[in-house]
């Protein structure tokens, strides 16, 4: 089974840490639960489980927690045919509870502790009020996460400060040849409105279209972001796979994996990485097969005038 | 020579007029866009049989100001009005790339 991270507030993400230790469980849990009175009988907990597709029903009267039956004493009592026995003698009666007031690291705690599927959660006054579940979790943290995420890269696509100096990051997909060239336009746009040398604008152009349309025609999607300041324009590029083979062949020019039909749009003639390191100034590649390729790429904005 | 003078010419369609006009300063003749991007020259024009929006992405990021696409290969429907949004001047041709290419060096050399 997989292991959970240590997500000790130390060792997590800033973001991480306020949404599992700042959420209460009350607005994770699922509200106002299915229950079962004492009296009920286990057949009934088997109706409930199948009509209603769970797999624990407390048993509760008024708010107060007696027990709470599982699929597990569902079955123990199918084994020993004793469906039309209450709840009241089958069910387990030390229930492990959370509170609402709790926040979510306790309940994913509880869940790594306990074999237990669910909990049910009280209020202040000891009166049961949800359960949890880790599918209510895991819902609630891919929803977070998705608006953390969104959040985070609106800031980065945003972030145009006045000036120069800009960090920006543009998504490609794979065979998208429509939107293929749009960062690199992007940039070289920014650069010109910058006035800065032709000449270093069109290395920028040129290492920044070859290393983008890798992306589009090679890999299966992934990210180029840009680092502009008055020194240098970093380049890098992320992608989510396949990986490249063989990379010092990669960068032989003439070498080239790429099919037929692509090659007829002009691309994939094997001189896309070889010409983003000849115009760069620093050049890094990191490739593993299955997991993605990386490349920075540096061009300098400042020295290279000097030399001149 | 200007792109205007070449959109003058008999041989040559325009199929995008909206463009700054400039004075042509160089013909640059290939299919593979890595090729325009690594060796062209700006402000030329380039000759190309590659019609479609790439072509002229690859244009604007080298800094070339016309393309004559050859053979009068099918322009999509969509690639004008990328050439209009770059201020690129596309044309097209029922000439080969040799051709074209032939007719572009007497009008820029006079030979």
């Amino acid at each position: 089974m997989n292991r959970l991270p240590d997500l000790s507030p130390d060792k997590s993400p800033l973001s991480l840490v306020e949404l599992i230790y700042g959420t209460p469980i009350k607005e994770v849990m699922s509200a106002d639960p299915v229950t079962l009175d004492r009296k009920a009988s286990m057949r009934r907990a088997q109706e409930l489980m199948r009509d209603k597709g769970i797999t624990g029903i407390p048993v509760a009267e008024d708010g107060r927690l007696y027990g709470i039956v599982s699929i597990h004493d569902l079955i123990r009592a199918m084994q020993i045919e004793k469906l039309d026995t209450t709840v009241e003698d089958l069910m387990t009666s030390k229930v492990v509870t959370l509170e609402e007031a709790m926040p979510l690291s306790m309940a994913i705690s509880y869940f790594g502790k306990y074999s237990y599927g669910r909990f049910p959660v009280m209020n202040s006054q000891q009166l049961l009020t949800g359960i949890i579940t880790v599918r209510d979790i895991n819902v609630t943290l891919i929803n977070r996460l998705m608006q953390e995420v969104t959040r985070y890269e609106a800031m980065l696509d945003n972030d145009v400060k006045p000036g120069l100096s800009i960090t920006r990051v543009f998504h490609t997909r794979r065979h998208d040849f429509e939107h293929g060239g749009r960062a690199s336009t992007a940039i070289k746009q920014h650069l010109v409105e910058h006035n800065l040398d032709r000449r270093l604008i069109k290395k920028v152009a040129i290492a920044s279209y070859e290393l983008e349309m890798n992306q589009v025609v090679h890999s299966i999607g992934g990210t180029i972001s840009f680092k502009v300041t008055p020194e240098s324009v970093e380049i890098l590029v992320q992608d989510r796979g396949p990986g490249i083979e063989n990379v010092e062949a990669a960068l032989t020019e003439g070498f080239t994996t790429a099919a037929d039909w692509i090659k007829s749009l002009g691309f994939g003639a094997g001189l896309g990485l070889p010409n983003a390191k000849r115009v760069s100034d620093e050049f890094f590649i990191h490739s593993q097969i299955g997991v993605g390729t990386t490349v920075k790429a540096i061009i300098y904005l400042k020295s290279k005038e000097t030399e001149r | 020579m200007t792109l205007k003078e070449l959109a003058a010419q008999d041989w040559i369609e325009v199929v995008s007029s909206e463009y700054d006009d400039a004075q042509i300063k160089g013909v640059y003749t290939s299919d593979l866009l890595s090729d325009v991007m690594a060796n062209a020259e700006e402000d030329s024009v380039l000759i190309t049989i590659q019609a479609h929006n790439n072509a002229i992405a690859v244009a604007s990021l080298a800094g070339i100001n016309g393309i004559i696409i050859c053979n009068n290969r099918p322009v999509p429907d969509d690639m004008p009005a990328t050439a209009r949004k770059e201020h690129i001047a596309l044309f097209r041709t029922a000439h080969n790339q040799f051709k074209t290419s032939c007719l572009m060096g007497k009008l820029i050399n006079g030979a």
